[in-house]
């Protein structure tokens, strides 16, 4: 069972309808008090603390260890190497299945990449385990390590991001670009980015025999517990994970990865729980990160201003050793009505960790070379960037011909430009100034997420006491599924929020599919929804079959559930409650389950995207070159928004993202040893609040009938996607200085203002 | 961590003696010595606090018209005595533009002073740092190094010293008293910081178990108080090291410049006087020509150690504008936005 058990009613609480009420987070008050317990806050009785050595060369071999200077420290327990560790029943460089990434759990002595672990040091206390992993003063044959974008060969992958062709065409791009009255032809680059979860990657592991006991954060319970299953050798039934808050993944929490296995592997070395938490510059290479891309792209128009071809190019890195591609170019898929699209991709390998899935993965990369190119584009046109946006509105999808499900793109575009004042912006850059002399500047840029949808199962009861509960493995990194997810059951089940035990969080609940993609809310929430559906489905039964029921005969479409109460559709004077029904039947509950799922069928007609529209104003002191954010409106349109409350702040936490990818985010790479200079949170920048001004969301209505039963899109991570441009956007129209290398740094605007 | 000795005196005399022993630091509020131990980039045997000393928290005028303060006052409370602020609002500016609200509450005037490089390669164990490690290389010099110096360097090292509060001290005259094995001495700011020629492992004129007891500002530096200004560029608007800094203090008598004082920061490994500069601008009017001759004059010596030849002339652009802004007239109150470019920001018209 789940030890959480969030019933407290939160604030704002509105009787009736709960889905679409801006309610604050159940958990915040825990939160606030520091009684929320992440996966590190544990410690059962007799628990050691792990500390990983990790390879400060990119690339090579470790020839030696001194593991007795490690064991002769006061504290020191054991020290987990290639040569000491307990035996996997996988081998972890196996993939066992496209959802599996090889990982270093200490298989041999060879590096490839820096930060990768060597060793693991078991000790009394953690500070015993750290200064243990110093004392192994390992020594290595390093060989020449391969860095950045043009590090070797390149190779076309086999797929990029998840399972998307590598190339992808409609129509004959060369032949556009020929006829084109305006040709725009440049490259932008990205650098390599972190996730930087505030929450670092943690553990803590505990064998009782042949059960394993895990606190860990994890996007994915069901996918964990089974990577679990499988590397132990173990039956899943004897493995439970508690998950029940993340400080943040972004997607490097989705899949079991290197360090968290190592702390399993740790626990049964020493047959003692264990405790694994990685320092912050540890998180720069085992868990992921966002490949560095550089996109090339090629885009003509007509004299009227109409796109004839769109290339998209991108170049990205994989590791050495598995694969994961950026998806870049996919961005230019479904915006703009080219005739002509072609998007592909080609890579190197290089020593680092594998890439993985970052926020809005190839989105974010794909948008912000996109959006400044498109403006591009429109300056060569010498239109608006927004007509021109418009005068390219894709009415269907542009690389299939698929209609879309639904598409409030003009909404955005009109109700963002409003409240931004766009309408005042003059069309040449460096034209705008303030009272205090610094350059102004007005730039926009379109969002677009896909709407995705896994795989979900959730189970309902609704108890003789009026009550009811709903249970779902689901995942909560800080979004606030606990609370939009439980305004979802609340509805499911016809009672208020208050009145439904919510349970999510740990892996003997039911699975709700991976928190990513921004389709948790509505995959987990369609299962809830169904599984609702069908527990009143069984009470309705009762009822209607039961001479003695005032809704006798109603048949059980014929009921509808609200407020505790099953009500006729037809008569809404002959009613009856839910404790009602159960008493008379003489059952204590009843219980239904449901899934959630794409629809094949509907994905076949048609295309299924969230949009938006960001505008940003910057300003940029003319000599110095230093650049501030003064404004951000988005409008957003992602189908049904649950909890304005919560979405609103994903998408703020978006548009900061978006404007960090401009200005801020870059992990410096030392092109000689490929070791990562600034893993560290205070050069790693990211904004500060000084750094964020005043942001503007509208959320656009859209109703969309073909995404899933509720009509939800999800908002995780289109915020980042027209954010980042707009911010970039806005720097050349202050300034009249493109800058096609993010982040955009001084030295770059300083020769140019 | 490696295990060490603590040991918390009480008195001036017994940390210095305290400090005798060779492997021996001063801790203050450790915001800095306890990262570098914790990244083993500094690995002392025993640590010597020195946060509890008596008498050394304190601000104190003193007879002659100068300023003590004591090694132990918060970078916070210096910077928000109001007296001080007045007095000094220079200082307090480039205090306030420093490191975070919580590093500044805890941070000292001491362990500010003496604050060790930023260069990534110091930091990172596994780079050769002649710093670090005396004669074993410099991974700095063909490495990343856009924010690397630009003034005073050597084939040793490129490496700046990121004190944002030295700036328009070594500008303003500022004196530092040291308690020594031999006594008390004290030395112009100015030359406590070394910089590397072939020795950049020894960074200041501190003897070892030296420690520094208080600064002192000259009665003449709140002469500057009507017409002095720190100005800072760096990636974010706050919480981010100089890339380039300068403070400039001016007393204009007359419509004339009587007197200028230019400091640098985030160029060399010292807190960067520009006295030629300064000499330009003595007697002559608070013009833009004669602003763009002083920056021509601070940078004239410079040059990149790297990828980093815009910081020469980020840095003259920087000079002009802080000299500028320093003619203008200090504000009433310290900006909201300390040193910042943006610290007056102002309607925009469209
Ligand atoms: C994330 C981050 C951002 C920062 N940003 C900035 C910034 O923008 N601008 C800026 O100027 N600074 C910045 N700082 C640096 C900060 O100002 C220093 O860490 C702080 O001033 C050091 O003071 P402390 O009392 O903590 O010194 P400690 O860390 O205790 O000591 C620092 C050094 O001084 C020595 N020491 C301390 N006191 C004495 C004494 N009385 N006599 C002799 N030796 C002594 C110690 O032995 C040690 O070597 C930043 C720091 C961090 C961590
Ligand atoms: S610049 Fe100085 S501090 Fe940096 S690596 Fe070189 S010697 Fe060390």
């Amino acid at each position: 069972m789940s030890e959480l058990n969030l019933t407290s009613a939160p604030a704002h609480l509105r009787h009736g309808s709960s889905i679409g009420q801006p309610l604050t987070r159940r958990d915040g008050v825990l939160k606030v008090k520091g009684q929320a317990t992440y996966a590190a806050d544990n410690h059962p009785p007799g628990m050691l603390f792990a500390v990983m050595a990790v390879s400060s060369i990119a690339r090579g071999r470790v020839t030696s260890l001194d593991i007795a200077a490690a064991k002769r420290h006061p504290g020191v327990v054991d020290v987990m190497t290639p040569d000491h560790k307990p035996q996997l029943a996988v081998d972890p460089e196996i993939k066992t299945n496209p959802f599996v990434f090889r990982m270093e759990v200490l298989q041999s002595s060879e590096v490839r990449y820096a930060n990768q672990p060597i060793a693991v040091v078991i000790a009394e206390t953690l500070e015993a385990a750290t200064e243990g992993a110093v004392l192994l003063a390992p020594r290595y044959e390093t060989l020449p390590a391969l860095v950045g974008l043009d590090a070797g060969e390149s190779f076309v992958p086999p797929v990029v991001g998840v399972g998307n062709p590598a190339e992808n065409h409609r129509g004959d791009v060369e032949a556009g670009l020929a006829r084109a009255d305006k040709q725009i032809d440049a490259i932008y680059e990205t650098p390599p980015q972190y996730h930087n979860a505030m929450e670092p990657h943690a553990i803590v592991a505990h064998w009782d025999g042949d059960h394993l006991s895990v606190d860990m954060p994890t996007q994915g319970l069901m996918l964990s517990l089974g990577r679990i299953a499988e590397l132990f050798g173990i039956a899943p039934d004897k493995i439970h994970i508690r998950s029940p808050f993340l400080g943040g993944g972004f997607g490097s929490k989705g899949l079991m990865s290197g360090p968290p296995t190592l702390g399993i592997m740790a626990a049964k070395l020493v047959g003692k729980p264990v405790k694994l938490v990685l320092r912050r510059e540890q998180m720069y290479g085992p868990v992921g990160h966002r490949a560095p891309t550089r996109q090339r792209l090629r885009i003509g128009a007509d004299a009227e201003g109409r796109l004839t071809a769109l290339d998209h190019h991108a170049r990205t890195v994989s590791s050495m050793f598995d694969d994961f591609y950026e998806p870049a170019a996919d961005a230019s898929h479904t915006l703009y009505a080219a005739p002509a699209i072609r998007t592909s991709h080609d890579a190197v390998r290089v020593n680092t960790g594998t890439p993985l899935f970052m926020r809005a993965p190839g989105e974010a990369t794909g948008s912000i070379a996109l959006e400044s190119a498109i403006d591009e584009m429109a300056w060569a046109c010498g239109m608006d960037p927004v007509a021109f946006r418009l005068q390219n509105y894709a009415e269907v999808e542009p690389i299939t011909g698929k209609p879309f499900s639904s598409k409030a793109l003009r909404a955005c575009y009109d109700q963002g430009a409003e409240r931004f004042g766009w309408a005042k912006r003059s069309l040449e850059p460096r034209q705008m100034r303030d009272d205090s002399g610094h350059l102004v500047g007005w730039g926009m840029g379109t969002a677009t997420f896909p709407a995705l949808m896994f795989q979900a199962e959730a189970r309902a009861a609704i108890r003789r006491d009026g009550t009811g509960s709903m249970e779902i493995g689901a995942h909560d990194m800080g979004q606030g599924a606990w609370t939009a997810l439980a305004q979802i059951a609340a509805d499911a089940v016809g009672l208020d929020i208050d009145r439904v035990t919510f349970k999510a969080g740990t892996s003997d609940l039911p699975d709700a599919g991976i928190a990513g993609g921004s389709a948790h809310t509505a995959t987990a929430g369609a299962a809830i929804h169904s599984a609702g559906a069908a527990v009143i489905a069984k009470l309705a039964d009762l009822a209607t079959n039961d001479e003695r029921s005032p809704l006798f005969g109603a048949g059980n479409a014929g009921v509808i559930a609200r407020d505790g109460r099953l009500i006729r559709r037809d008569d809404g004077s002959r009613s009856e409650t839910y404790t009602e029904i159960l008493a008379r039947a003489g059952v204590a509950e009843v219980e239904a389950h449901g899934t959630g799922a794409p629809n094949p069928a509907a994905m076949d007609e048609y295309a299924m995207h969230a949009h938006g529209a960001v505008f940003a104003e910057v300003k940029v002191d003319p000599e110095l070159g230093q650049v501030r954010v003064t404004r951000m409106v988005g409008a957003f349109a992602a189908g049904r928004i649950v909890n304005p409350h919560l979405v609103k702040s994903q998408l703020f936490g978006g548009m900061i993202w978006g404007m960090s990818f401009a200005l801020h985010e870059e992990a410096i790479t030392d092109r000689r040893s490929g070791r990562i200079m600034n893993a560290n949170l205070g050069e790693y920048h990211i904004p500060v609040n000084a750094d964020v001004p005043p942001l503007d969301v509208i959320t656009v209505e859209e109703h969309d009938p073909h995404v899933n039963a509720l009509g939800i899109k999800g908002v995780g991570e289109i915020g980042i996607t027209g954010s980042a441009g707009a911010v970039a956007n806005a720097v050349w129209h202050a300034t009249g200085v493109r800058v096609r290398r993010f982040p955009i740094r001084i030295e770059e605007l300083l020769t140019g203002v | 961590m490696k295990q060490f000795d603590y040991v918390r005196p009480a008195t001036v005399a017994e940390a210095v003696a305290a400090a005798a022993q060779p492997g021996t630091m001063y801790l203050a509020a450790g915001t800095n010595l306890l990262d570098l131990m914790k990244g083993n980039v500094s690995r002392p045997d025993r640590l010597v606090d020195v946060t509890h000393l008596d008498g050394l928290d304190r601000i104190e005028r003193l007879a002659d018209g100068s300023l003590r303060i004591g090694a132990l006052v918060s970078n916070a409370d210096l910077a928000h005595d109001v007296e001080f602020a007045k007095a000094y609002p220079v200082v307090a500016e480039a205090l306030l533009s420093g490191a975070s609200a919580q590093l500044r509450n805890a941070a000292t005037v001491g362990g500010n002073l003496l604050q060790r490089t930023r260069c990534a390669y110091f930091y990172d164990t596994a780079s050769r740092c002649n710093k670090r490690e005396a004669g074993s290389g410099c991974d700095a010099r063909e490495g990343e190094n856009r924010a690397h110096a630009v003034l005073g360097w050597s084939e040793s090292c490129i490496a700046t010293h990121p004190s944002d509060f030295c700036v328009p001290l070594v500008a303003l005259d500022a004196v530092v008293e040291i308690e020594g094995r031999g006594g008390r001495r004290e030395i112009a700011l100015d030359d406590l910081h070394r910089l590397p020629a072939n020795t950049p492992e020894r960074e200041s004129a501190l003897e070892p178990g030296d420690l520094i007891v208080g600064v002192r500002l000259p009665a003449a530096a709140p002469g500057f108080a009507a017409h002095a200004r720190y100005l800072k560029v760096r990636e974010r608007t706050s919480y981010a090291f100089a890339i380039v800094s300068a403070a400039a203090a001016l007393r204009i008598e007359n419509g004339k410049v009587a007197e200028a004082r230019l400091a640098l920061g985030g160029v060399a490994a010292k807190p960067w006087r520009a006295r030629a500069a300064e000499d330009v601008l003595r007697g002559v009017a608070p013009t833009v020509d004669a602003f763009q001759e002083a920056a021509w004059r601070a940078l004239v010596d410079a040059k990149p150690s790297g990828d980093n030849a815009y910081k020469i002339e980020l840095a003259r652009r920087i000079v002009v504008r802080a000299l500028t802004l320093a003619a203008a007239g200090t504000p009433a109150r310290i900006p909201a936005l300390p040193a910042s470019p943006f610290a007056s920001s102002g309607a925009i018209h469209v």
